[in-house]
Formats: structure tokens, sequence, C-alpha cells
């Protein structure tokens, strides 16, 4: 049975449950809609390298977690679920994350058919080392071909000046050379550890009958609930960085930087929503559109509009982080923290940072009619113990004086690190 | 975000997909785009929705003297979408001019001078978006706003928020910040700056860059072959004087197309964009820009382009112009060609070339039907030139004969189909839609466009491939190593 909720603060309701294995079901409804979505999500990404298979230590070359995702859409037979999803007219897709694997499509019919082909394909591994082998190549002109993109560089730059841990300084897709070592048995390794219902999440969104989609799962993914998989982490991570700067030349029309600090990482729940809501209004109150500094920058022509700033919250590290197109950037850098010192020492004007919530509110509204950003928020928010629904009751909860110890604690120059992309020569 | 597209870059990348490795058909979701498959529509017999689904209402008036609105009232959004769009030619004259003007005016307005107060505007009007958009149609520019915003039934106060929006945007485009009955010159010289940098930036992402030199040279001579934004030297003429009478010939001369999608009556939506567009010096003729087909040198063979650059892949861009009895097969038959030849995952290319033989990361097909043309676009070995370029020949004349299977018809057919009725319950997609379909001036809506589909024939398909001829090849490689 799946339990039905209200959220009338954002006229959004929910029907969320569990199959007797143990598998998150959780059904938006979406009425009125006629394309559905549904999004299957695995509680494993590029940063669970390590971990316990029945007593046995299983170490997992970089790259494992994407290649089991490339691989899990071939069906035994020959036949491949993305053609058969494609060829009845639904969007499929799927991504890695350091922290996260999902499955997901969008159509308009043979919703339910899709959804038993999902159900299927993913719980069912069919791994031969032929394939594993053809794979590669392709997976390896992935890594090149992103290899070629400046901002990929600026940004695993920064995560390796700021990271000790290895599975958290590389690419998600790992290295051409760490991939040489995958085999069919790493793949089954890892999906038998961690693509178990306990560790999985269905969410569904769109103008469907949840106790349909529940008997489903039930059915498609059974099993008893077993013990979560055990993932086993590094030491945990300093405050400080590795190294502060690093610098590449690229063929770029003009350098970009991306700078940034390592933060607080060991909250879960509603404790780590919070946390990230804060961040982000921190971070606008600084130097977003709406702050004097993007103002003082951007007509001073120091920066143009691709300067922002990020916040990223996952499996064992979070990151605050700014950057775009500049001649200059340490000097970008140096403003940034010179005024973040001054908000932290002074404080946010309180008119101000209301209005940056007011913003944040109507933002996470917005966010509700995007299908993608519900199903990947309601399965992020399984894993970790909160409610995505409740976002808005949390943002109001978030003060000003919050934001101003956010920038004291992080934006410190000890604490960060810039990643450059140079023009060449 | 607003019209993802009609951005001049990219927009910030979305929170919590920097780090996502998406799985590579991702592209070809995008190639496939409905967008792809509206135009030159003739077709206005028919009516009603697929399958007896209820359709939005949709208004469509002319408003104001060249001012057209279109309004989806569809109550399941949460969200409201607005764009105002000037359609101009995009000539080498225009083209720089007409990606600067919508920056230089999101600088400031009389009342919100600049880029802090306006942005305090739009937190007050809970977080709206008003983004600048430049999009290249065909030879067509559109250049505009576009904003999103959230609906006032879950605000406090159940604000008015589209009110707020539409004044805003009226503004923004009648009421500049203004220097001696000028464009402010210290805005238009930083837009003009960006601009620059903007195309500068062009060659950072190579496969953007590599279909950039593959239109460039292809169409040579004719408006295509500029890019959205321009050249770098034509931007660089640019001052206060030469775009404020450009600014003032658009606002009185170029038809104008205002699209909101969202739970609003489409009538409030009327009244308040003819208030906020009331100062508009509606003199001029709102002549409606169009884009010459035109078939270049049918006699001359395929040409071939080289470029080395520090790259560790390659990229191929292949450039194909379509006969007129292409064309003449209309937009579905195209859509659905499109998709089964290398627009989606049952495509050709897709199964045949990359899934099937490994020969590249990414192979896809793109049709712009603005045009009338064809493009396919790989990411390959150094080496692999021969095999990949011989290959998609192949399966393009595999198809030209006739050689198309059911499966894969019926395939390529839902996938466009899907694509568009999906792209209904999205206002962005929706907004894209609408406007090609407006620019085009085309009759049959999008869920009449996706019924169409259904009925296309593999005769239809073979008819398209036969009418593709191979005019451009450009390779980006890596430089040779010095032994």
């Amino acid at each position: 049975m799946l339990k039905k909720q209200e959220y009338a603060a954002v006229g959004e309701t929910v029907y969320t449950g569990e199959t007797s294995s143990g598998l998150g079901v959780t059904v938006v409804q979406k009425p009125g809609y006629r394309k559905s979505m549904a999004f299957l999500a695995v509680n494993y990404g590029s940063s669970h390298r390590e971990f316990k298979l029945g007593g046995r230590l299983c170490r997992t070359p970089a790259g494992t977690a994407h290649f089991v995702e490339h691989r899990l859409f071939e069906v035994e037979g020959g036949d491949n679920a993305l053609t058969t999803l494609s060829e009845r007219g639904a969007n499929a897709n799927a991504f890695t994350s350091p922290d996260m694997t999902a499955y997901h499509f969008e159509c308009t019919d043979f919703f339910y058919e899709n959804l038993a082909l999902l159900l299927n394909f993913v719980s069912t591994p069919y791994f031969t080392q032929e394939d594993v082998e053809r794979e590669r190549a392709i997976i390896a002109r992935e890594i090149l071909s992103a290899e070629d993109d400046p901002e990929d560089a600026v940004y695993y730059g920064l995560l390796r000046c700021l990271f000790e841990t290895p599975a958290l300084r590389e690419n998600v897709a790992g290295s051409v050379e760490s991939i040489g070592e995958i085999t069919a048995q790493t793949l089954m390794d890892a999906h038998r550890a961690f693509y178990v219902p306990g560790n999985m999440a269905l969410v569904v969104a769109g103008d469907r009958d949840p106790a349909r989609i529940l008997d489903m799962a039930e059915e498609l993914m059974p099993g008893s609930p077993a013990p979560a998989p055990v993932k086993l982490a590094g030491p945990p991570e300093g405050p400080l960085p590795v190294t502060v700067s690093a610098r590449r030349p690229m063929d770029v029309g003009a350098p970009l930087f991306l700078a940034g600090a390592k933060a607080k990482c060991d909250l879960t729940g509603p404790e780590s929503v919070r946390f990230e809501l804060t961040a982000n209004l921190a971070l606008s109150s600084l130097l977003g559109e709406a702050s004097p500094l993007y103002r003082e920058l951007y007509d001073g022509g120091t920066v143009n509009e691709t300067f922002g700033y990020d916040f990223e919250n996952t499996w064992g590290a979070s990151m605050l982080s700014f950057g775009g197109e500049t001649q200059k950037p340490e000097y970008v850098c140096m403003r940034v923290l010179e005024e973040a010192a001054k908000l932290a020492a002074g404080g946010i004007d309180p008119d101000f940072f209301q209005r940056r919530k007011r913003a944040a509110l109507g933002s996470a509204l917005r966010a509700l009619d995007s299908f993608e950003t519900v199903c990947y928020n309601a399965a992020a928010g399984r894993f970790a113990g909160y409610d995505y629904f409740d976002t808005v009751k949390v943002l109001e909860e978030v003060t000003a004086e919050d934001a101003r110890a956010f920038l004291a604690e992080y934006m410190a120059l000890e604490r960060c690190a810039i990643s450059i992309v140079d023009t060449k020569g | 975000m607003p019209a993802p597209e009609g951005d001049r870059r990219e927009p910030e990348v979305k929170r919590h997909q920097r780090r996502r490795r998406i799985h590579p058909f991702f592209t070809f979701c995008r190639c496939i785009s409905p967008k792809d498959v509206l135009q030159y529509i003739k077709c206005d017999h028919m009516a009603g929705g697929k399958r007896g689904e209820a359709l939005d209402t949709v208004y469509e008036e002319e408003i104001m003297r060249g001012v057209r609105l279109t309004a989806v009232r569809a109550d399941r959004f949460k969200t409201g979408c607005l764009s105002l769009t000037l359609l101009a030619p995009h000539t080498k004259k225009t083209a720089a001019m007409n990606a600067a003007l919508p920056y230089v005016l999101r600088r400031g307005t009389a009342r919100f001078p600049d880029m802090e107060s306006l942005a305090g505007e739009l937190d007050a009007l809970y977080g709206a978006r008003i983004e600048p958009a430049i999009r290249k149609k065909g030879e067509v520019a559109a250049l505009g706003f576009c904003a999103d915003f959230p609906d006032g039934a879950y605000l406090p106060g159940r604000t008015d928020v589209l009110s707020g929006v539409v004044s805003l945007m009226g503004e923004l485009l009648l009421a500049p910040a203004t220097r001696g009955g000028r464009l402010r010159g210290d805005y238009v010289l930083s837009e003009r700056r960006n601009l620059i940098d903007d195309i500068n930036a062009e060659i950072n992402d190579k496969r953007a860059y590599a279909s950039l030199k593959l239109v460039e040279a292809m169409f040579r001579g004719e408006n295509y072959a500029l890019g959205k934004l321009g050249t770098a030297a034509d931007a660089g003429k640019i001052s206060a004087m030469t775009l404020t009478r450009y600014y003032r010939e658009l606002i009185a001369c170029a038809p104008v197309e205002v699209f909101y999608c969202g739970p609003e009556e489409p009538e409030r939506v009327a009244r308040a964009v003819r208030e906020a567009l009331a100062a508009m010096p509606r003199t001029g003729a709102h002549a409606r820009p169009v884009t010459e087909r035109g078939q270049g040198n049918e006699r001359a063979g395929e040409k071939r382009l080289r470029e080395t650059m520090d790259v560790t892949q390659g990229r191929l861009v292949m450039g194909f112009r379509l006969s007129e009895d292409a064309m003449g097969r209309g937009p579905a038959a195209l859509g659905v060609f499109n998709a089964l030849f290398g627009g989606s995952p049952t495509s050709r290319l897709f199964l045949k070339v990359r899934e099937e033989q490994a020969l590249c990361y990414y192979v896809s097909s793109r049709l712009d039907m603005h045009k009338g043309a064809l493009f396919v676009s790989a990411g390959i070995d150094f080496d692999g030139f021969d095999r990949v370029h011989g290959q998609v020949v192949r399966e393009l004349a595999s198809l030209a004969a006739g050689e198309c299977l059911p499966w894969e018809l019926e395939g390529a057919k839902r996938g466009v189909t899907g694509a568009i009725l999906a792209a209904l319950d999205d206002p962005v997609g929706l907004e894209g839609m609408y406007l090609d379909r407006a620019i085009l001036g085309l009759a049959a809506r999008p869920e009449e466009l996706a019924a169409l589909c259904e009925l296309v024939t593999a005769e239809d398909v073979a008819a398209v491939a036969a009418g593709a001829r191979l005019t451009h090849t450009y390779f980006l490689t890596a430089e040779e190593k010095d032994a």
C-alpha cells in the first residue's frame, strides 16, 4: 500500500511506499499531463569504488559504475532495451553521477509496457566479456571526447586541487587506463552488491495509477529485504585543499576559471537540505546577479554572463564553487573572497536576503514542472533521508545569519583553491 | 530555463548535472527535437486532438499592428512561460547587431537603470527570469526575451507575477536606459566586447565548432553561412549610434511574436501585452523575413575540408543539400526520415555505425527545414575518416534505394510523434515549436503534425534520402606529430 500525501503549499499529491523487497516507490501525481516519466535510481555512483560483497572486499577501478550503466541496456538474446523503448516512442536515457546511477524514460504511450521493461533490464544483468571489450572502445572515445572540453577540464582541475580521496578526484567515467582493468566479473560484482531492491528507488511522475505501479514493482523486482550494501569510504577529508592552484593551456577563446572550497560532508537527512539551501542563498547573496559584486565585475568588463556559482553535495563530500570566463581569474577570485569576508564580518542586509529567499521560493516552485528534476530529487531525497516536497518549508527557516556564518566558515582564503584553463601561447 | 536554445551561450550548468556522465544517446534525444519536424507543413485539414484527448485552449490573434500573440492555456503548469520575439533578416550587416541588441536592452531600463536594480525587481517577482535570446532560424534572426516565472496560485497573497513580468518585458524593449537619446554607450561597448568574446569562444566546443566551420564553407555567399552571432569584425563595428538606429528601425518595422503558455486566461495575457507595448511605434511595413533555399552549385562534387588542432578526438561533419522534391514531402516526412537516418537511438547511424561497428562515440543527423539542409556529425578516431564517411554514404544510399524495414519506419514514426506529444507538456518546447510555426506561416499545430507523422510512408523516406546531395565534408583532427 502506498501512502498518499498532499503538499498543499506546493499543490502536489505524492504516493510513497516500499515493495516487500524494500524497493522505494514514489508516484508524483500530475493530473492533466499526457507525458509520464519513470526514473529507476540506484544508490551507487562513481565514488563507491570499494565495497563488501558477501564478506569479500571488492576494489573496483575508476569508471566501474558508469561502465555498468552502459552495458545494462543490453538484454540477453542480442536485443537492446534502449532500442525497444525508442521504437515505442519513448525518450529514454541514463546517467551516472558520483553517488547515483539512474535509468529513465519519458513517454506518452505504452507507459506500463515501458515500465515493465525498465524494471526488467535494470535488474537482469547480462555481461559477456566480448561485449565488455566492445564497450571499452566506446567508453574510451567518450572519455577522450570530454578531454577536449574546457569546462570539464577546469572542473576536474578544481576537484584534484581540493580532494585527497581518489574516488572524489576522478572523472565519473574513469580514465582510458582504469577502464582497461574492468572485466565482466567486475561489472557482475558491482551489480550484485548495489542493484538490490533495498538500495534502489523507483519514481514516477505523471497521471498514472499508483497501485498498478506498486504491483508491477512488487512482481518484477521480487526478493526479500537485504541489508544495505557496505560502501567503504576513505578517511574523512580535511578542510584544506591538497594544492591551491592548477593551470592548463587549451585551445580556448578566452581563459576560464573555477575556484572553490570543500564544505561540511557529514550531514544527512533534512539537515543536508537545509545546508544546501543555506549555501545557495549565501552564494547568491555574495555573487548572484542581484549582488553589488556581480554588478561591479560585470560593469567593469571583468566577467561576462558565464560568471556564476554552484554548490554540490554528494556522498562523502560537498563543495562550493564559482567561476566563469575572465582575463583576470586571480583578481576575480580575490574580489570574491574580500567581499565574502566583508559580509561575514558585517552581515547580510536582511531586506536583501529576504528578496533572495523570495526568488529561491519561486525557483523551487518552477522546478516542480520539470519531471526530471522532480524524479531526481525525490530519489536523492529517499537515499539521503529527506522529503524533497518539504523543501519550501525548510527554505522558510533559513536566516541571513545562517548564510553569513556559512560565508565566514567556508569562504576563507586558506580553504580555497583555483583551477584555470588558459589560452595557448 | 527559458528557451535553452535561445541563449546566446549554453546556460549555466544545471545543478546536479555537472558531474553526471550522461549516456551518449542523450544527444539523440536532442536531435529528434520536434522543432525539426514542424516546418513547412502546408496541410490545414487536420483537426482535433490525438485519440480524442482534450487539447489546450490556444488563442491566436494579431493584438496590435504586426504583433501576434499565441497563448496556450494549460492549468497543469505551475510555471508561466512568456517570450517576445522580433523577426529580422539574418545578414552580414545585421547578424552581430541582432545578437548584441537583446543583451544591451537587458542591461537596464529607464526605471531600473542597471543590472542590480533589474535583478532586484525580478527577485520581487519571485525570481522570475527574463533572459535575452537570439536564435537563428534559417536566414531569419529571432531576437528578444524569454521569461519564466512561478504562477501566483502558490505564492503568498496569490501575487500577480504575470502582470509584473509582462510590463517589465515591455520596458526592456521600449524604455531602455539611454544617454543623450541613444542607448547607453557604456552598455553598448560592454556588450560588444562580450559578444566578441562569445564569438571567439565558439572554438571551445569542438563539436559545435566543427559544424560552424562546415556551414561557413558550404553556404559561402549565402546569409545562412553566417553564424548566429555574426563575425567578430562586424561586432567590432557596433557603436551606440549604429545600434540605436537599428533598434529604432526594428521596433517600428519588425514583425513581433509574443508567446505565452501557462495557467492564466489568454484574454488577460492579451490585455497585459497590449498595455505593455502601447508605446511601440508600429509605423513600418512589418514584412516577414524569409530564407532563400538555394541549391548551391549542383554540378560540383563533394568538397573536403580538413583542419588540425590540439584535440584528443576527431570531429567529422558532413553537409547535404535537400532537393525541392525532398522538401516537398513536408515536415512530417522530413522529420521521420531524419529520425530513421540518424536522429534517434533506433536510427541507421546509431545502430549500424556506432553500436554494431563501434566506429564512433557519437554520430547523429540534424535536418534544418528552414534552409533545406541535412548535417551528419560524428566523433571519430583520427584514422577513421574513410570508414565512417563511407558507411554514412552507404546508409543514405540504402534508404534512397527503398531498403527501409517496417520496424525502422514504425520506430521512427513513434519516436517523432512521442517527442511532439511530450513537448505539449513542456512550455519551453511548445514555445520553440510555435515560433517555428509562426516564422514559416504554417497552419497545423504540433498535435496535428504528430498525427501527420503516422501517415508517412517508406516511399516518402526513400524520396527524401534520394534528394539529399553531399556537398561538403569537414574534418577536425590532431596536429601531425613531428617524427
